[in-house]
């Protein structure tokens, strides 16, 4: 390859936004980082603490729970929805009726507004659920599942009510790229459609599965919306995402150098989670 | 055998059951938008007796409707258009000087801010726009564009690979610049890319919440998701007009899902593969 002389008009195409980028997006981050080594609540003189704020928030119930109904949170709606996705990628795949249409309607929901749809299913929640489940004599659901120690698994219907589609249109994706005699050939082979999916179409898929695996889990880490128009966190603090309690004790609870520090754990666990997902998912996957 | 007539019914009686679990609420929002409060109390499910339009308007007056689409809209537009035009300058600069040092790093640089949550720059970052005057609907727009450099570099540069560099240089040896090769040749040339950023970039900004919660003071620039968020109160005795102006602030994504539905889906596609 040759090289010719720097042309000037790359440098202006990259500076100007080199420089807000810098300005818009790394100097908060570290202003974030330098925040949470101090005692400053946004106002008047502050001290440097060093790592109190870090130390204190491994001794704080609400940040611990917050974490944990977060994973606990997370990991079942990452599963669920890859799982529902990948069979509805594979039932859309197959020879069936109205091809388009099913696939405009699976992923119509992807294109809503999160924190309404999540209003509408608050209300589903709250009236028609418990009556559904009384006429049904189901005694354990007769009231609405986000007042009680089930709220959290409202929050997942949600989550995968929406989530599924994007993830169903990238299987989809996936599976259009395996050509037809990759599946004559191990029929032939005598395999049968469970060996089949395992051996050959999972197999063949797998970027698209790292990809689903690491989107998703970054989504889901981070919910917000949902909790915000479901729960609002509660019933108590039992449905209180990191992100939540971030928002609500960094903004309003005069917890800024506090909260800070929360999001900067935050910030090292997902990178590690995303470092640690591609590592183990690409080792699986196959090249045709 | 996987032959053309033969059908199968396994998978179309799940995408059936599944077609009714994505339908079932908005059937539901669309029967409580078109009830009055009395009907609603005898039943939330069946087909209204009388339809109650009226509903919408009320609702609409009491969201300040047409105010909150009108800076949904504003914002999404130019964040849009900025966004496509920007945002591939910078990735065709990068592309085509990946051999050297300083643009390397630039890529790497973006690419590694795409993995910092939002948690962590939202607090600092409300204090730096309010001190600056920019926690506001202008405010937004920048930030829309300037934070989507992360993903869209990624996505053109991959794209921007497969792009042969023959054609620049003849136009080089013509004596065209860089701009104007990049304007008369490259841009038009990543069209697809660009319909697929810019999908991406519009289901973004319509459809934030937490960005518009955290920038936005002033009840006039509200967004229409923030706006739902803001009257929420308003509406624990009339379910009706809050359904109603639920549909509502859905009813313009839905529109243009439906007219550009293959483009959207393609878009989508493009841009998590790439």
């Amino acid at each position: 390859m040759f090289r010719m002389r720097l042309s000037w008009a790359y440098i202006w195409m990259t500076i100007p936004a080199l420089g807000l980028f810098m300005y818009f997006h790394t100097w908060p981050t570290l202003h974030g980082l330098m925040y949470s080594f101090t005692n400053w609540n946004g106002f008047g003189p502050f001290q440097w603490i060093g790592f109190s704020n870090y130390a204190a928030l491994f001794k704080d119930p609400q940040v611990i729970h917050s974490y944990l109904f977060t994973f606990q949170f997370a990991v079942v709606t990452v599963i669920l929805v890859n799982v529902l996705s990948l069979i509805i990628a594979l039932a859309l795949n197959s020879k069936i009726v109205l091809p388009k249409t099913f696939k405009a309607l699976y992923f119509m929901p992807y294109v809503l507004s999160t924190l309404v749809v999540s209003y509408i299913f608050n209300y589903l929640f709250s009236n028609v659920e418990p009556s559904v489940a009384s006429a049904l004599h189901l005694t354990n659901l007769a009231q609405n599942i986000l007042g009680t120690n089930w709220a959290w698994v409202g929050i997942v219907i949600v989550a995968c009510w929406q989530g599924v589609a994007f993830n169903t249109i990238l299987y989809l994706a996936g599976l259009q790229t395996i050509p037809e005699e990759v599946y004559e050939a191990s029929m032939i082979d005598g395999a049968s459609p469970w060996t089949n999916f395992w051996k050959v179409t999972f197999p063949l898929i797998a970027p698209f599965f790292t990809i689903n695996m690491v989107l998703a889990a970054k989504n889901y880490l981070q919910v917000f919306d949902q909790i915000v128009a479901l729960t609002n966190g509660g019933p108590g603090t039992a449905t209180q995402s990191v992100a939540f309690v971030i928002y609500t004790n960094g903004f309003g609870g005069g917890e800024l150098a506090y909260q800070s520090a929360n999001a900067a754990v935050f910030l090292i666990i997902l990178i590690l989670i995303a470092l640690l997902q591609v590592r183990v998912l690409q080792g699986r996957e196959v090249q045709l | 055998m996987r032959n053309r007539n033969h059908r199968n019914p396994l998978a179309i009686g799940f995408l059936v059951l599944g077609a009714f679990f994505i339908l079932f609420p908005m059937y539901m929002a669309i029967m409580v938008s078109l009830k009055n409060p009395q009907e609603l109390g005898q039943s939330i499910l069946g087909w209204p007796r009388r339809i109650f339009w009226s509903n919408f308007p009320q609702a609409m007056a009491a969201t300040h409707y047409t105010h909150a689409f009108e800076n949904s809209l504003f914002i999404t537009a130019f964040a849009v258009i900025l966004t496509i035009l920007t945002n591939s300058m910078v990735a065709y600069a990068i592309a085509r000087n990946m051999h050297r040092r300083f643009f390397k790093y630039l890529y790497y640089y973006f690419f590694a801010a795409m993995f910092v949550p939002f948690p962590i720059i939202m607090l600092p970052l409300v204090r730096q726009m309010s001190h600056i005057g920019l926690a506001d609907r202008v405010g937004l727009i920048i930030l829309y564009v300037v934070y989507g450099i992360s993903f869209n570099v990624f996505v053109y540069v991959g794209y921007l690979r497969s792009v042969p560099m023959e054609l620049e240089e003849a136009a080089l040896v013509d004596g065209a610049g860089r701009w104007r090769i990049f304007w008369g040749i490259i841009f038009p040339l990543m069209g697809p890319m660009n319909a697929t950023v810019g999908i991406l970039a519009a289901l973004w900004a319509w459809n934030d919440f937490l960005l518009p919660l955290v920038m936005l003071g002033n009840p006039n620039q509200f967004t229409l998701p923030l706006m739902q968020y803001a009257l929420q109160g308003q509406y624990s005795t009339n379910y009706s007009e809050a359904f109603a102006s639920y549909l509502m602030a859905l009813l313009p994504m839905i529109i243009v899902y439906v007219v550009a539905q293959k483009w959207i889906i393609n878009g989508v596609t493009q841009g998590s593969i790439k």
